[in-house]
């Protein structure tokens, strides 16, 4: 119930920050709409923690600028290899593992880790990534699982 | 003026992209070209938007990368399984695009 | 009349490090020997030449509904770009695209990964 409410009404503003005329006829045809989809999404029943993951929400504001800084700050590495003139590089595979314990949280570390640049998640199988990485190192310095444990504080407790 | 800079570094880009996809060898790498030109046109409408001083262009940047996207994994599901009809609806199969 | 001079400097800043990056993405598309290696570079331009582009942009825009839709596309493009990049190197290794791999004295050399996926990729035809 919390989540349908929830998915409802950030739809709702998603229409309003895109729509932009506040008049009465637009309002209410936004609100039908809203209620709409909602409804069918309890009836295809759809709507849980994994489709409006509402319990990583005021975690994920913590952790999603250190998702910034990270990314700057491995662009800037991947930067310098693309502009030094040996370039660089050693592309390394390596196996991953991801300890989160919903599907969720696994496709938020592995969507992390691509994200980053340098490291490129490749394939998933259970609960190991194989990752490729641009440089032997960057691909090692995954292991030791900070962004792993990261999102897994992330995940919080469900269920 | 500024406006104008950033126009023209991201229609560079684009062109460097083009001589990728140009080049190739493999369509996976012609597929990537394609997937950067297209992120780069929703920057471009949006900054083009801003230059002409129109920026509700922003609407049509948004419209764009929404296509863009489908676009980009509908080609990679066709190069890979040779078709469009092939497992989606398998159980086995889902959660792999 | 200072803090718009501020403003308007940060702007300029931000999109000429969002251009700057864009253009070294472009580059090291060229300058990268396999697809794989390539998609790093390409990662650059999907990540720090949107955020600093779009966060300039945001910055000329002020508080407004311009801005809202430019947060709107970011946060779209960031979802978005590592979900495309991680289903076109499943598809190119599935399909048996090799990776060029790094070998421990210092070489580089193609290699043939083992991978569950490569049988699921078999009834393609």
């Amino acid at each position: 119930m919390v989540h349908a409410a929830g998915l409802g009404l950030s739809m709702y503003i998603l229409w309003l920050l895109l729509s932009g005329h506040y008049v009465a006829l637009l309002l209410s045809l936004g609100a039908i709409s809203c209620a709409f989809i909602v409804w069918i999404m309890h009836r295809m029943d759809t709507i849980d923690h994994e489709s409006f993951p509402l319990h990583m929400t005021p975690r994920g504001l913590g952790y999603f600028p250190w998702l910034v800084w990270e990314i700057v700050k491995s662009n800037w590495s991947v930067a310098k290899i693309i502009l030094s003139p040996g370039l660089p590089i050693s592309p390394t595979m390596v196996t991953v593992k991801a300890t989160q314990r919903t599907d969720v949280g696994r496709v938020t570390y592995a969507n992390s880790i691509t994200l980053t640049p340098g490291t490129l998640s490749v394939h998933m199988e259970g609960d190991e990534i194989v990752v490729h990485g641009i440089t032997r190192d960057g691909a090692e310095s995954l292991k030791d699982g900070d962004m792993d444990r990261r999102v897994s504080r992330l995940e919080g407790f469900v269920r | 003026m500024m406006f104008a800079v950033a126009t023209a570094a991201i229609l560079v880009t684009m062109a460097l992209a083009l001589v990728r996809a140009w080049k190739g060898p493999s369509v996976w790498d012609r597929i990537l070209a394609a997937n950067m030109i297209g992120t780069k046109t929703v920057l471009l409408i949006a900054v083009f938007g801003f230059l002409t001083g129109r920026p509700e262009w922003g609407d049509i940047a948004l419209a764009y990368a929404l296509i863009n996207f489908i676009g980009v994994i509908a080609v990679m599901k066709f190069f890979r399984y040779q078709g469009f009809n092939l497992p989606t609806v398998d159980p086995d199969e889902r959660g792999d695009i | 009349m200072d803090l718009d001079l501020l403003l308007d400097g940060l702007s300029w800043a931000l999109l000429l490090i969002g251009s700057a990056f864009a253009i070294v993405g472009g580059i090291g598309l060229l300058r990268m020997p396999d697809v794989y290696t390539r998609m790093h570079a390409a990662s650059l331009t999907d990540t720090m030449a949107p955020m600093c582009i779009l966060g300039g942009l945001m910055i000329q825009g002020g508080f407004t509904l311009v801005s809202a839709k430019l947060v709107i596309i970011l946060l779209f493009l960031l979802f978005t770009s590592p979900v495309a990049a991680h289903a076109l190197s499943a598809a190119a290794l599935a399909q048996g695209h090799k990776p060029l791999l790094a070998r421990p004295d210092g070489g580089m050399e193609l290699k043939e990964v083992d991978m569950p996926l490569t049988e699921d990729a078999e009834p393609g035809k």
